[in-house]
């Protein structure tokens, strides 16, 4: 829970259009893929925002964003009231100590020709924090934070099971003592037994650590138990932001009504009426005119194809893109 | 009693790497009956893929070998027929689709191609006819303008559209039995939904039964009468979906049960989870394949292994403890223990 509502990180119009290559060599193509298109948030200091939607929304593009590890078309993200976007690369190098990153595939995300050992401490040296001596001893403290063995360190990310290697990363995302960690789909990749396990370790270590999350997700369950506010978007827009009550309770936004009636029940015999949706989420490339919904949504009216909807406050914090909320 | 259509009796399935053997299937027995769905579940490793693809002889030959046991289709045990034979079985009697639609639709072809080359192997159509059949099926499955559908290549066809191609492929013969390994994993939430639901309504027209693989316990609840709990390529619990959700007998069940975050998991309270990993299967056990990350564990589980037991009628389990006289206590929070893994 955020004991302040300082905010830590602020991203505004946000935008990232990736250039498309001609289907005609040489032809200078004018298209482009709109993966992220116009986000604003903010995330408070100690508080989990968790960030959901489908396939192709934008969700990772956007984390990627924000820490810069690819740079937007347009937009302000700003941490700790200083902007990442126009710093110069030994600034940002410095700044971005505190804000890591756990990637989705515990497989892919590790060196499996690196020891666990020197990729818990590659962070330190990129760094140059500490000296070798010091680092192998924060190695192994930062092993036994996460719940592993200390002995570990000289093992190869292969002798891991994904559990495991989950864990690996956090420990490395922990090494620089971050103040917010980026998690994109941290437990996607898990068996269910496993998962829980490295929720309850991220938990835990948010708790002693004071970090702030950004949660990315598929999984509304794992968000629900994991976040104080969500955000959830729609081919690259945020349609809908709140806290997790609000948006439970009080869903507005049709896209988020059906996301939300897919939730497993308590009881599954007793399932509620579900909505489902036609068709798929269509071509960024070529995104339908007005709300990016419109094809889909139930309730679409003759202005959603002609207006794109702006953002309305409902509640304190809870804003929708609708041209149905008022 | 409704009659069983296919009948897997104590399977078994060996993968041989170097001199390692390891035992991935250890004797899996179930009945599937006519009109029901049953779901198999249990983690990565568990040994629920290869039971699906050993049904349909589709294990990779030259590392593994389906060592003992029965799979009776017709009066018919499937492991005795030759390759010839059993070409016929598959698709038309039994046909499988797979979690992954990108990969398992071949992407030089055109859809249409892809359907007509499964529908003329197996049955005497001209190619127009074939054609019709095949802009048939893509109607089936809820494939919008199929005459234009038909001639176009997978990559201009979205996660949930291939699928349904899938399915629509997998269907070509009229199967009375469908195997799905995982069918909407890859997919997202929306189109999973619109997936399961196309599932449950081609089952009634077309008098299926369906095979079910996942680890996604909500897709068995919503579509399956039976389920069969495997671990480490056994079957530890198996039962009517209701029986085992509301009285869960195996220590494994529950915590697979527990750890599933639901709408009312308290968000303050950590959740419940089964310490470790699943054991070595290359290695013998000699106890219960659960007893090292089982809190209840005693002595006997150590040295003697549990016999698929059934303390009531068509609910059976493999546990010592679990029998008709005595009964495990389930305690509260038994799998809400701290975050360190034995090493």
């Amino acid at each position: 829970m955020p004991t302040s509502m300082e905010t830590l990180l602020e991203v505004k119009n946000l935008k990232k259009h990736f250039p498309v290559s001609s289907s005609i060599p040489f032809k200078k193509s004018n298209q482009s893929v709109k993966a992220v298109d116009g986000v604003n948030f903010n995330v408070y200091s100690g508080e989990t925002l968790g960030v959901v939607g489908e396939s192709g929304c934008g969700k990772s593009t956007m984390a990627r964003l924000i820490n810069q590890l690819i740079k937007p078309t347009d937009g302000v993200v700003t941490f700790k009231n200083k902007n990442l976007v126009e710093m110069d690369a030994e600034m940002l190098r410095s700044t971005r100590k505190k804000i890591q990153m756990v990637f989705q595939d515990p497989y892919a995300s590790l060196d499996p020709r690196l020891k666990v050992g020197q990729l818990i401490a590659e962070p330190l040296v990129i760094h140059k924090v500490e000296t070798k001596e010091s680092r192998r001893k924060r190695v192994e403290e930062l092993l036994e934070i996460v719940g592993l063995n200390k002995r570990f360190a000289d093992r190869y990310p292969h002798e891991f099971s994904g559990g495991q290697r989950q864990r690996i990363n956090i420990a490395r995302a922990l090494a620089l003592n971050p103040e917010l960690i980026i998690c994109d789909e941290p437990v996607s990749a898990l068996d269910v037994s496993v998962q829980a396990q490295v929720i309850n370790l991220l938990k835990q270590l948010q708790d002693q650590f004071q970090l702030t999350y950004i949660f990315i997700s598929h999984d509304l369950n794992v968000v629900r138990y994991m976040c104080d506010r969500i955000a959830v978007m729609y081919l690259g827009k945020i349609v809908e932001i709140g806290t997790y009550e609000e948006i439970y309770s009080n869903p507005q936004h049709p896209y988020t009504k059906a996301l939300f009636s897919a939730i497993p029940k308590k009881n599954p015999f007793e399932q509620k009426e579900r909505i489902i949706l036609k068709g798929t989420v269509p071509s960024p490339l070529n995104p339908p005119s007005g709300c990016h919904f419109h094809e889909r949504c139930p309730v679409a009216m003759d202005i959603c194809k002609a207006k794109a909807p702006k953002a309305i406050t409902t509640e304190n914090t809870h804003q929708a893109s609708c041209h149905l909320v008022h | 009693m409704s009659e069983s259509i296919l009948n897997v009796k104590n399977l078994q399935v060996e993968f041989k790497s170097g001199s390692i053997i390891t035992r991935a299937v250890n004797g899996v027995s179930f009945a599937l009956n006519k009109n029901e769905n049953i779901g198999i579940v249990g983690e990565s490793g568990s040994g629920k893929s290869v039971t699906a693809t050993s049904i349909l002889r589709l294990i990779p030959s030259s590392s593994a070998k389906i060592t003992g046991g029965e799979i009776i289709l017709n009066g018919r045990d499937l492991l005795k027929l030759s390759n010839r034979e059993m070409r016929k079985v598959r698709g038309n009697e039994i046909s499988m689709i797979f979690q992954d639609p990108s990969t398992s639709l071949n992407p030089v072809f055109t859809v249409g191609n892809q359907l007509i080359e499964t529908i003329r192997a197996h049955k005497k159509l001209t190619k127009k006819e074939a054609k019709q059949r095949a802009i048939e099926l893509l109607e089936l499955v809820g494939i919008p303008a199929p005459e234009k559908r038909i001639n176009m290549y997978p990559h201009e066809f979205s996660g949930g559209m291939r699928q349904r191609v899938m399915i629509a492929i997998a269907l070509a013969c009229d199967p009375k039995i469908l195997i799905a390994d995982e069918p909407t994993t890859a997919l997202d939430v929306t189109v999973q939904a619109q997936i399961l639901n196309l599932m449950k309504d081609l089952q009634e027209k077309l008098d299926m039964s369906i095979i079910m693989i996942t680890h996604d316990l909500g897709v068995v609840w919503e579509m399956c009468d039976q389920i069969l709990v495997m671990y480490a390529g056994r079957v530890v619990e198996s039962a009517k979906v209701e029986d085992l959700y509301h009285n869960p007998l195996h220590p494994y069940t529950w915590g697979l049960l527990e750890s599933q975050i639901t709408e009312s998991q308290d968000s303050h309270a950590p959740l419940a989870s089964i310490p470790g990993s699943p054991p070595d299967l290359s290695y013998e056990i000699k106890g219960c394949p659960f007893v090292d990350r089982c809190p209840y564990a005693q002595d006997i589980c150590h040295n003697e292994a549990p016999k698929l037991i059934e303390p009531t009628e068509g609910h059976a389990v493999a546990c010592h403890f679990q029998t008709e006289t005595e009964k495990l206590e389930r305690r509260e929070n038994a799998y809400i223990n701290g975050d360190t893994i034995r090493s």
